[in-house]
């Protein structure tokens, strides 16, 4: 690991400045993903500043119905909060499908968003990675791509995000609010907050350098059943080859996102009005245009299937 | 020949103690030296482990881990993979579990850390150590202090109601089942594969303490 200099900030405005003071700077919270970055050199920050004695670790109401999540939330305790098990219950089980309990009482919920990709060639720092240095190509065009995305990826990256809960904020239409280093703050839709690769893969998400997370808040409850169903090799603590996060109301319409397909949690709104028609269409729709390598070509079918499961347990509910 | 104490030292302690002189005492911020690039920065950092307030001089890139094996020498926590996956180095802190590789020693001022050496002793052992033992729930030992901390708050985090991904009914409150408890345990990895003996250790001390 490299050497680093450490602040505990003791209030946004502080912590905002304190980045944009120190060039290299990190914001760090639960630390699951950095620190283990950290330990292999792919992130190599000069600064980091502790974001944990912030306050923004309250499940607040908004005045519109719906709920402020704080950005340092754990998701231990986003999954187990009351209204959340109630009125968004796909964001709970999507928490609950993801890590283990150990990191879900670290981890927060604006890092969970900021998660990288486990691509293993981003990993491995002997191999070409764009996204880690940029220009260097992409050794899982020609590699082990069993993982990898289908939809949404470019000739300069395949990889996918790895966040279940993400999925989840999609479907329920999240918005992540953000401090930025002049002082100002923004609200960003979560279908605008993760990019795709394109050509400029190491650049993740809509924050700008310096820009902090403070929360994130759901609109009012959408109703209906809400599932999420993860695919992936083990019955526990393994990241999804494909998860689906649905809402599916009494009428049959309703909202879908995809995980472990793409660079980003993968919603194509205009494919769920053919939902009352079943899996096929949706998914034929959601993965038009969709790019395979002969190791993750089981993943369309999979999607299909996974949704069709989901589809049929949401009837069955009904 | 004369064994001298200091001599014993590591050559990182050395470099450690030589560079805590000259740094910053105070916390925040804590400033790198300005000797070389490279300099390590050093910050003072107490916690409260197993109940006795213990402060180091640590090099801000000390994990929580390695403060508790090579700085405290409470080598009863492993690092097994030192990268979040196996669980060996699970420790309470504040009441929690969590991996003590992934978190810095620096972020966890003023925490309260419990240990396997916290839990219980050889004269009076907890009882998740003494079901361990009794249920033969390990084999070489060495995820054992990880598995045995993470039960142990596993049955609290039962207790509070927290849900599981193996919990059918979001809005019931969860039961200490064998379902429950392997999803619950799913991070901490026995190589041996002493896992049905491990679960049945915690469903007794469940049962106990239900």
């Amino acid at each position: 690991m490299r050497s680093f200099t450490y602040e505990k900030a003791r209030s946004v405005a502080d912590a905002v400045a304190a980045a944009a003071r120190a060039p290299g700077a990190k914001f760090v919270a639960g630390g699951t993903n950095l620190l283990d970055l950290m330990k292999l050199e792919i992130e190599t920050p000069a600064h980091l500043v502790d974001v944990n004695g912030l306050g923004l670790d309250a499940i607040e109401a908004t005045p519109d119905g719906g709920l402020r999540i704080g950005a340092l939330v754990r998701n231990t305790d986003l999954a187990a909060d009351g209204r959340v098990r109630r009125d968004y219950p796909v964001l709970s089980r999507a928490l609950l499908a993801g890590a283990s309990g150990q990191l879900r009482n670290m981890a927060t919920t604006a890092g969970n968003l900021l998660q990288r990709t486990r691509c293993p060639y981003f990993y491995d720092t002997h191999q070409p990675c764009n996204k880690r240095v940029p220009g260097s190509g992409c050794s899982a065009l020609g590699g082990y791509s069993r993982q990898h995305a289908i939809v949404g990826a470019s000739d300069a990256c395949i990889a996918t995000h790895p966040s279940d809960m993400a999925v989840a904020m999609r479907v329920l239409d999240a918005t992540v609010e953000t401090a930025q280093p002049g002082g100002g703050a923004r609200r960003i839709p979560i279908a605008d907050f993760h990019r795709l690769p394109g050509n400029t893969p190491h650049i993740e998400t809509a924050l700008a350098p310096g820009e902090l997370i403070t929360s994130v808040t759901l609109p009012k409850p959408a109703g209906g059943r809400q599932l999420y169903r993860k695919v992936r090799d083990r019955a526990s603590y393994a990241f999804a080859l494909v998860s689906v996060a649905a809402i599916v109301q009494r009428d049959g319409s309703g909202r879908v996102a995809l995980g472990g397909v793409a660079h980003r949690p993968w919603r194509i709104e205009a494919a769920e009005a053919a939902l009352p028609k079943g899996a096929a269409a949706v998914a034929a729709q959601m993965l038009a245009g969709a790019r395979t390598t002969p190791d993750n070509a089981y993943k369309p079918l999979l999607v299909e299937r996974t949704l069709a499961a989901v589809l049929q347990h949401a009837r069955s509910q009904a | 020949m004369e064994d001298l104490p200091h001599l014993k030292l590591s050559r990182r302690e050395l470099l450690l103690s030589g560079a805590a002189s000259v740094a910053v005492t105070t916390l925040e911020p804590v400033q790198a030296q300005t000797a070389t690039p490279a300099a390590p920065a050093v910050a003072k950092v107490t916690l409260k482990v197993n109940g006795a307030e213990r402060t180091l001089d640590l090099d801000t890139r000390t994990t929580l881990l390695d403060a508790l094996r090579e700085h405290l020498h409470l080598t009863g926590t492993k690092k097994g993979c030192d990268q979040g996956q196996c669980g060996a180095c699970t420790v309470i802190v504040d009441g929690r579990r969590i991996n003590a590789c992934l978190t810095l020693a620096v972020m966890q001022q003023g925490a309260s850390v419990t240990t396997i050496e916290g839990l219980g002793t050889p004269q009076a052992l907890h009882p998740m150590q003494a079901a361990f033992v009794k249920h033969d729930g390990y084999q070489c030992g060495y995820c054992t202090p990880g598995q045995i901390c993470s039960a142990v708050a596993v049955l609290g985090e039962i207790k509070a109601g927290v849900p599981s991904h193996a919990s059918a009914d979001l809005a019931a409150v969860p039961q200490a089942t064998v379902a429950e408890l392997r999803e619950r345990m799913s991070g901490n990895i026995c190589r041996c594969g002493a896992y049905s003996n491990i679960v049945e250790a915690i469903v007794e001390v469940a049962g106990r303490t239900a």
